[in-house]
């Protein structure tokens, strides 16, 4: 069971978090101008890398802030933790 | 009553003074307290313990713990049985009732006995071989039946179990002597620490051997550290507790099960099993090792034991496993089990070691006056209900063949087999730790893990009771210095040194005629993993699938180590190179309801109330979960049915005046100077056009342009809307709200709360709502110019404060009133009493999901599926009059979105007026059509207010084929009917706008 660091309220046990995706995820527009290619890599395409990725999590039974997590995919070590609007964390290849 | 002829006279940590009485497959028995099920049954002088899985061949007792892989039983009855627990692991209690798994009708004489017979045919994998010829199907029920052990319980655990929390410095896992050790280093030194334990005492081994620790008896030693664990004020000690899981971020997961009570097993304080779930800053593994049997021909006979199991019965129990006892081993421990039995009274037969020059121990025994045979090995027991001799021979120079030398058979009753140790390393290699083959231990023990967790003891390799106290200090030491706690703690407790000298020996050669078992509780034997290796597996995660070693209640603990060395020995690499399975939890069985623990029954799945609830309940509410609230589905009077009752609701609501309580509903407040822009994102529907006062109604979508939820869009003021939602979407559409405004348009100046349980919403609907509603007294116009359909008003009625919609799922004149939740129940109960002689009735779901089918309204999740789409439903030309970008506007353009042959939602009307067509039944061309289907029924009911049966559904290109015939197809019946318009009640809404 991992755990996270919510930026707001401190070290809390996953059952508490809902996990939301790889970021950052931009959504294209205005509707008129996004190519097929350029929607279905929004829907569907994901990097899904094995080592450190950037999400998204919600501290869902806490403080309902949604915050932004480094996690290492093989390993599950939580990295970094920052608030949606800190800027994107860097993430070494 | 048998008595107990294996007991010796004295000795032992069980109490004589206290005996109890206990019965196994039906024969009564007595034991003592402090006995296992199986110390008491070995006493007893029972050796048939239990049938192996697949031959039913008759087991004795091999371990003393969880190791054991045979003795399996089912203990107690009804309520209170627990299936497949080991009998070594069942405290004795008085009125124990257990029974053998497996056989019948006993483990002495079982009848599936004849098994043994037909092994020829069920080598590995036999089962395979069965889907290629003749055919899986005919082998399988039987197969099904025949396979699994014990019988599972058919009531309700009855039991409570419960759930905690811990947070320590350090978590010292086994309180044998490393583990004690480690726990007084760590305490001492003024860390905060957790030591468990497996078993009802500490010592661990120790207290099944004849040892000495700082010059006194071993177990005298145990009780002193116990007492200073125990004092310490920041050191808690679980005995009962299995530690069968080690997870992410350092989470170990515990088992801790209350002393069952001596008069008859039941828990004290009525929680039978508690789940700790701990978190540690450090962790020690003191977890020990396993004993590893010898593999040889016969090897599972009925009295073939490991040397250290046998030296426990012997020491810790008083029992005599054997009275003619031979000693068969290719380490240095199994000569203190010699020994134990020999000043306790058993005759040693001889000590066969297969180690040419075993060292100082032999010479020692031999000076005793024992026969020591070096360079043997076991060729096979005679005996198959219990161990009669053992045959022996020396081995060749390299040890894979026999010399020439003739055969010396040792006449006996109990061998004693001891290959080595196994480190039990689960915790670790769950925790991420990596393993590494030591040649000097001939072991796996760790190697680099996490930096948080240590091994110390025989769990690392490591098996001497003075390298165990050493050891286990040192890491009690270190953990609690990585913490901080760095307070003295004196110098470690001293053993003499001992020889642990050990080879490798992975197997006899073979012997004619005869198998040698690797996993006793599958029956897998050296044959199968020689079939594996030449049907090419060459993978151990492959080869314990298809021969099933390893994979039985005991997780292999006593037979993976030998499976990999035989292996290792077909292939002709080293043991290192082969790898292992992947440990994965549990360490040893776990109760369901203890990984359930409170949430179970009507804690499984809470379901919420509304404020009236207790009112429906006391007039009839016959309740159901509907998006996980307890709502009425209809409302019962005496003698009435289903239908009836239901259709006595419908008329009131088409013919009078009916109350729906619509407090699920979900109700969200959107303020801010953006509202508007925010909800037109979140809309199909054009909001920005929404006048204040209004209501429109909308559905919203995913990103794939599919509809998510429907419900009305109230615009209160300028920059106040309240939104409604479907009582199943409410808190995942507010969810949804919430991710928008955080991560994607944070520079939307706009606030969303939730207050869906803050409001309860009553429906008052019928002809004769206005009559009823204007009796209510309030401070608003109800007159049809003055508060039109669609609009809304706010208010106080009778002094509350309420918010009132016109909006209506049933179709008829409708006012949908909020009020602040606790003022529900009394606006209820006062509009059933100022509606009494215009005939108000309450409605149910069931009633009210018929009004809206016959009116065609839609239903998200019934008449829309994952892939309907706003055009689909008829909402297609909404979208040219409406510019802006909204959440799924992009998929609504995609080429599958644009199919003509998309399912879209339609009426249809069965030919026979009478025949309610079944929800989910298959439209079709025609009769007998071999095209597949062209939709489905999504809703359907009988409908006395449209005089005929009406039904909505999904069908291809539906509303290009009004008027159409088609067949309705379900379960082998089909039926003609035509395609029609969804609006089947006063489609003109003509009611509605009264």
């Amino acid at each position: 069971m991992l755990q996270f660091e919510c930026p707001y309220c401190g070290r809390r046990d996953e059952p508490e978090f809902r996990w939301g995706g790889e970021v950052p995820l931009v959504r294209p527009g205005p509707p008129q101008l996004v190519s097929e290619g350029d929607w279905a890599a929004y829907l569907f395409f994901r990097d899904n890398p094995k080592g450190l990725v950037r999400e998204r999590w919600l501290h869902a039974l806490g403080c309902r802030q949604w915050f932004v997590v480094v996690r290492n995919t093989v390993t599950h070590e939580i990295c970094s933790t920052s608030r949606i609007s800190d800027p994107t964390p860097e993430v070494r290849a | 009553m048998s008595a107990q002829l294996f007991r010796l006279p004295s000795g032992g940590r069980i109490n004589r003074s206290r005996p109890l009485s206990f019965t196994f497959d039906g024969t009564r028995y007595v034991g003592f307290v402090g006995d296992t099920l199986a110390s008491a049954l070995l006493a007893s002088g029972v050796r048939i313990v239990g049938r192996s899985f697949k031959l039913h061949r008759p087991r004795g007792l091999v371990g003393v713990w969880c190791e054991e892989p045979n003795a399996v039983v089912q203990l107690g009855e009804g309520a209170k049985l627990v299936s497949n627990i080991k009998a070594t692991q069942i405290e004795l209690f008085d009125g124990l009732h257990a029974r053998s798994v497996n056989c019948w009708p006993s483990a002495h004489f079982d009848l599936f006995g004849v098994a043994q017979f037909l092994s020829r045919f069920m080598p590995a994998g036999f089962y395979y071989k069965t889907f290629l010829w003749p055919s899986w199907g005919w082998f399988e029920p039987l197969i099904r039946r025949a396979a699994g052990l014990g019988i599972a319980p058919t009531v309700p655990d009855p039991d409570r179990y419960e759930e905690r929390y811990e947070h320590c410095d350090v978590l010292v896992v086994g309180a044998g002597a490393a583990g004690l050790s480690a726990a007084l280093a760590a305490t001492r030194s003024g860390s905060r620490v957790l030591l468990v334990d497996d078993r009802g005492v500490l010592g661990g081994s120790l207290q099944g051997e004849d040892a000495l620790i700082e010059d006194r008896a071993a177990h005298d030693w145990v009780t002193d550290a116990e007492a200073e664990l125990r004092a310490g004020p920041r050191t808690r000690v679980l005995t009962r507790t299995t530690a069968f899981g080690f997870y992410d971020h350092g989470l170990v997961a515990l088992c801790e099960r209350t002393a069952p009570a001596l008069t008859d097993g039941s828990t004290l304080g009525a929680v039978r099993e508690r789940l700790w779930q701990v978190r540690a800053r450090q962790v020690v593994l003191t977890t020990g090792a396993i004993e590893r049997p010898l593999v040889f021909a016969n090897n599972d006979v009925p009295g073939v034991m490991l040397a250290s199991a046998a030296m426990s019965y012997a020491v810790q129990y008083a029992v005599r496993p054997g009275e003619r006892v031979v000693v068969v081993t290719s380490c240095d421990s199994a000569y203190e089990a010699a020994e134990a039995l020999r000043v306790r009274g058993a005759a040693l037969v001889a000590i066969v070691d297969t180690r040419v020059e075993p060292g100082s121990v032999a010479v020692a025994a031999k000076t005793a006056g024992t026969q020591v045979l070096t360079g043997h090995a076991p060729v096979r027991v005679l005996g198959s209900r219990a161990v009669q001799a053992l045959e022996v021979r020396p081995l060749a120079d390299d040890g894979r063949a026999w010399r020439s030398d003739p055969v010396t058979r040792l006449e006996c009753d109990l061998v004693c087999v001891s290959g080595g140790w196994t480190p039990t390393v689960h915790l670790f290699s769950q925790a991420g730790g990596r393993l590494r083959y030591a040649s000097d231990a001939v072991a796996l023990v760790p190697d680099a893990g996490p930096s948080t967790v240590q091994c110390a003891g025989a769990s690392a390799g490591r098996f001497s009771i003075h390298q165990c106290l050493r050891d286990g200090f040192a890491a009690g030491r270190e953990a609690a210095q990585r913490v901080g706690a760095v307070a003295d703690c004196g110098r470690e407790p001293l053993a003499a040194g001992a020889s642990t000298q050990v080879s490798p020996f992975w197997g006899s050669p073979r012997a004619r005629g005869a198998k040698a078992w690797i996993d006793f509780q599958n029956d897998v034997t050296t044959a199968d993993l020689e079939l594996a290796v030449r049907e090419n597996l060459c993978s151990v995660e492959h080869v314990k699938r298809y021969t099933t070693t390893g994979m039985a209640v005991d997780q292999g603990k006593t037979s993976n180590m030998n499976a990999l060395g035989v292996l290792a020995k077909l292939n002709g690499v080293e043991i290192g190179r082969l790898g292992t399975t992947t440990f994965r939890p549990p360490y040893d069985p776990v109760t369901l309801g203890t990984l359930a623990g409170r949430r179970v029954r009507e804690f499984y799945h809470p379901l919420r109330r509304t404020a009236i609830d207790a009112w429906h309940a006391a007039h009839g509410g016959v309740f159901e979960d509907f998006g996980g609230w307890r709502r009425p589905a209809w409302y019962t009077r005496s003698g009435d049915t289903r239908e009836a009752s239901t259709r006595n609701e419908k008329r009131a609501a088409r013919d009078a005046v009916s109350l729906f309580d619509g407090s699920p509903l979900g109700k969200i407040e959107v303020r801010g100077p953006d509202a508007a822009i925010f909800l037109n994102r979140l809309y199909y529907n054009n909001i920005r056009t929404l006048g204040v006062g209004r209501v429109r109604y909308g559905v919203m979508l995913n990103e794939h342009g599919t509809i998510i939820d429907d419900g009305v869009c109230i615009r209160l003021a300028e920059d106040h809307f309240l939104v409604s939602t479907t009582s199943g979407g409410a808190s995942r559409i507010f969810a949804t709200f919430e991710d928008l405004i955080q991560c994607e348009w944070p520079d939307l100046r706009v606030l969303v709360t939730n207050v869906t349980s803050a409001w309860g919403n009553v429906a008052v609907a019928g002809p004769r709502a206005r009559e009823l509603m204007q009796r209510l007294g309030m401070d608003i116009d109800l007159s049809s110019g003055a508060f039109p359909h669609f609009t809304v008003r706010c208010g106080l009625v009778q002094g509350v404060p309420a918010r009132i919609a016109r909006v209506g799922f049933t179709g008829e004149l409708s006012f949908e009133v909020n009020v602040p939740a606790g003022c529900t129940l009394a606006l209820w109960e006062t509009l059933l009493k100022l509606g009494s002689d215009l005939g108000v009735a309450p409605i149910g779901i069931d009633a009210l999901q018929e009004l809206r089918t016959e009116k065609g309204f839609l239903h998200v999740g019934t008449d829309t599926d994952g892939c309907t789409l706003p055009a689909d439903v008829g909402m297609g030309d909404m979208l040219a009059k409406k510019g802006d970008d909204f959440i799924g506007r992009r998929s609504l353009t995609r080429a599958d979105a644009l199919r003509e042959d998309r399912l879209q939602f339609v009426g249809v009307a069965a030919e026979d007026p009478q025949v309610v067509l079944p929800v989910g039944a298959h439209v079709v061309p025609h009769h007998k059509s071999r095209s597949g289907s062209h939709g489905y029924v999504t809703s359907s009911c009988a409908s006395e207010a449209v005089g005929r049966s009406v039904a909505l559904g999904l069908v291809r290109a539906g509303r290009q084929r009004l008027n159409e015939t088609i067949h309705v197809y379900a379960s082998g019946r089909d039926w003609p009917a035509r395609i029609v318009s969804p609006a089947w009640y006063d489609p003109n809404g003509e009611r509605l706008r009264a």
